[in-house]
């Protein structure tokens, strides 16, 4: 049957339909949705898939191994920056292997639409020694799931699948299967030799992965995703050489085709199985005089492809012909090519097929200049939220103060550095309010706070703040509940009704933990507090304490319809 | 047949339901589908965006070309010249009149709408004062998508039943709102 899916639920469908046993993931725009599905799905819901959130990459990561180690399949998603957090489980997920097939599904976001950085997470798959697969298309998404864990459990190792925010983020008419695979029973086959990483068998495992690169390499080579068209033009005669080749990965490669609504007249590659199979490569450079690579991301197939020699006939991110930065457009790549066209030889060699005049370049449509009366309209903290109220406080106490630093975190709270809040000094990785603000009291600031916000803490705040509790730093820390996930659209949290006793479990003394109410008509009780605190020269915690506005009105709105 | 639309608007205003009724009547025709959306943090009162593009051959690019978007329907008058770049010579634009303030420095509205008055092809509707006096406060934005109708070049029947399909789970009541806010939009840019 067809759906309309987003290039996340395809994702999503995908796995069910391969006979999944469990996905685990954080929150992490634009990976969210893959999660969400599961969690929704009737089929998922019905054979009990475990599809509850995690409290970081990290246990994701471990637990879907835990599930592979017992012959199952197992999803693990996040964002890009997600992987930094499970890159020691992910990393040595090579070095054990799996029984039952695990994918590792990353969504990276070029241009950073909601991240603070533009990784690529191919060049992690390269480095792990981990299979990649990057899909073009919503329908490839779907398909590729199937392909990726039956490939998992064939070369006993995981599978790193990289999307980007445009694959995640956008719908289009798949073709799914009727029926799902069924799961795969429990079984005792993994080796404890194997999963056991003493340097002795690590060595083992490590020159058996080595030696496996070969193999996956020529898989890539011949893999169903990897596609190299001849074009439909001959060669130059005295040379039997095409202009220019094209190198295209991911979604990327529809940039391309959307230049070319008749077929590109020379070669075309495109990569979606990784590593990159260099046979490939080597024919397109035999083949043309001059080779464009179009990859979203960072120059990650450019680098190799280059190596060390400095081509003038190979166009890319590196020598300036596509930007190095930010996500690439139709608009982008059509610009870069007729760079490379109009250049002088390859301009000569493109007229040669003018009796052809349906394998030119689309003109640049004429478009309407920018309007000069549009103003940027910056996203906001929204009308009620608690966090508002959290930085009107703080902003009033610190004003007595003479160099106060407030140290931010990851989450909706994070817009308190925009006006008319600019109440944040730093935001830096999910957790580094507290460990951050340590340092800097360690250096010898004074005041010197975290903002943080419940999920976040538990994700990655918890071990820090336990720092901070044995040299009992000089820190205020502000635990910004608001009972969600609510930057990535309202999930659970994991420590929902525990902040409380995991504060006290870490050794926060009962006299320096608070909890308030963020609303206005409770600022004189909060102000007082957070001037307290400030003013005792040890670790504080003050959790404020209010339902994030947008669940909150969810929620009103369930309930209404129950009562109906 | 192949349409390009740019649906904007300010995070939260009901975008994307929008664009869920096209897909599903450009989906029930068995045509070809691809809309990229916006989600995570510019959805806090920030601009947003989605590239629908529908047609009867494959679609290669999830995003729309500049100048090459037959339509730009936007529940905000700023937020439609914000895409004016994407809009093809003879596009249209569908729009809201009234203003979403949440910014400090919104361009002075007789700025805008003389700029909107320019363009070749412009509805705007106060599309909030309608759908209040006709007692369906909650259906503004498919007024708009029934002004949008001829210009996206889908059938009326269609849109209707594919609002009838989507809002069918809640209830009679919102279904028979949605269709009445897409007939009175439809009679608007006539």
């Amino acid at each position: 049957m067809k759906r309309l899916l987003l290039g996340d639920e395809a994702i999503a469908l995908g796995a069910i339909h391969a006979g999944l046993s469990g996905v685990y993931a954080y929150p992490g725009t634009p990976s969210t949705e893959i999660t969400e599905f599961i969690q929704a799905d009737a089929l998922a819901r019905e054979r009990g898939l475990h599809s509850r959130w995690c409290t970081n990459e990290k246990t994701a990561m471990e637990a879907a191994l835990g599930m592979s180690y017992m012959g199952k399949r197992a999803l693990v998603c996040m964002k890009h920056v997600g992987l930094n957090v499970c890159a020691d489980p992910f990393v040595n997920s090579a070095m054990t292997g799996v029984n039952g097939g695990v994918v590792v599904l990353v969504a990276d976001d070029p241009s950073m639409h909601s991240s603070q950085d533009e990784q690529d997470s191919r060049f992690y798959g390269k480095f792990a020694m981990i299979p990649t697969l990057e899909p073009s298309s919503q329908q490839e998404a779907y398909d590729m799931m199937a392909y990726a864990f039956d490939y998992s459990e064939q070369q006993c190792l995981p599978v790193l699948m990289r999307v980007t925010t445009r694959m995640a983020h956008s719908r289009a008419v798949v073709q799914v299967k009727d029926e799902a695979r069924a799961e795969n029973p429990l079984n005792y086959k993994s080796v404890a030799a194997n999963w056991v990483l003493l340097p002795a068998n690590a060595r083992r495992r490590n020159d058996k992965v080595t030696a496996q690169q070969t193999q996956l390499e020529e898989d890539a080579l011949n893999s169903p995703f990897n596609l190299y068209k001849e074009g439909c033009t001959a060669p130059r005669e005295y040379n039997r050489k095409h202009a220019l080749g094209i190198i295209a990965s991911g979604i990327a490669y529809n940039y391309v085709e959307e230049c070319f609504p008749e077929g590109y007249p020379y070669p075309l590659m495109k990569v979606s199985q990784y590593p990159l199979p260099k046979k490939l490569v080597r024919r397109m450079m035999e083949k043309c005089e001059q080779i464009m690579i179009v990859e979203e991301g960072q120059p990650f197939i450019e680098d190799m492809v280059r190596g060390v020699t400095d081509n003038v006939w190979m166009y890319g991110k590196l020598d300036g012909t596509l930007p190095r930065t930010g996500e690439l457009t139709p608009d982008i790549v059509l610009q870069s090519l007729n760079k490379v066209i109009s250049k002088y030889t390859t301009k000569a060699i493109l007229h040669s097929y003018k009796t052809d005049q349906k394998w030119y370049l689309p003109d640049v449509a004429k478009n309407f200049a920018p309007s000069e009366n549009v103003v940027p309209r910056p996203p906001a903290l929204c009308q009620g939220c608690g966090h508002r109220d959290v930085y009107t406080a703080l902003n009033e106490v610190l004003k007595e103060f003479e160099n106060p630093r407030v140290f931010g975190d990851i989450g909706c709270y994070t817009l308190g550095f925009l006006p008319p809040y600019r109440a944040i000094h730093s935001c830096v990785d999910m957790g580094a309010s507290i460990t951050m603000a340590k340092g800097a009291a360690d250096a010898g600031q004074w005041p010197a706070v975290a903002v943080i916000g419940d999920s976040t803490f538990t994700h990655s705040g918890m071990t820090g703040l336990l720092d901070a509790v044995n040299e009992n730093a000089d820190i205020t820390v502000i635990i910004s509940d608001n009972l969600t996930t609510a930057m990535t659209g309202g999930q659970d949290s994991a420590g929902t009704n525990k902040f409380e006793s995991i504060c006290r479990g870490l050794g926060v003394a009962e006299e320096h933990l608070h909890v308030v109410v963020p609303l206005p008509k409770n600022m004189p009780e909060i102000t007082r507090i957070i001037r307290e605190e400030l003013n005792y020269h040890g670790v504080s915690v003050i959790i404020p304490r209010r339902e994030c506005i947008q669940t909150f009105k969810r929620h009103a709105k369930e309930k209404k319809a129950e009562n109906k | 047949m192949k349409t390009d639309i740019i649906l904007c608007g300010v995070g939260g205003q009901g975008i994307l339901s929008i664009a869920t009724i096209i897909g599903e009547a450009a989906m029930n025709e068995n045509l070809y589908i691809k809309q990229a959306e916006v989600h995570g943090m510019s959805q806090r009162g920030g601009d947003v965006q989605s590239n629908l593009r529908i047609s009867s051959e494959p679609i290669a690019s999830d995003l729309i070309p500049q100048g090459k978007a037959d339509v730009i329907i936007s529940m905000e008058p700023m937020e439609a010249l914000r895409y004016l770049p994407y809009l093809s010579a003879g596009g249209w634009v569908i729009t809201s009149s009234v203003p979403f303030v949440n910014i400090p420095n919104y361009p002075d509205m007789e700025v805008v709408n003389a700029e909107l008055s320019k363009l070749p092809h412009v509805v705007a509707i106060d599309i909030e004062q309608l759908a209040k006096d006709n007692g369906i406060p909650r259906s503004a934005n498919m007024i708009l998508l029934g002004a949008a109708q001829k210009a996206l070049g889908i059938d009326y029947a269609k849109l209707e039943a594919a609002i009838r399909r989507v809002f069918a789970r809640k209830g009679d009541a919102v279904v028979d709102a949605n269709i009445k806010a897409l007939a009175i939009g439809k009679a608007q840019a006539v």
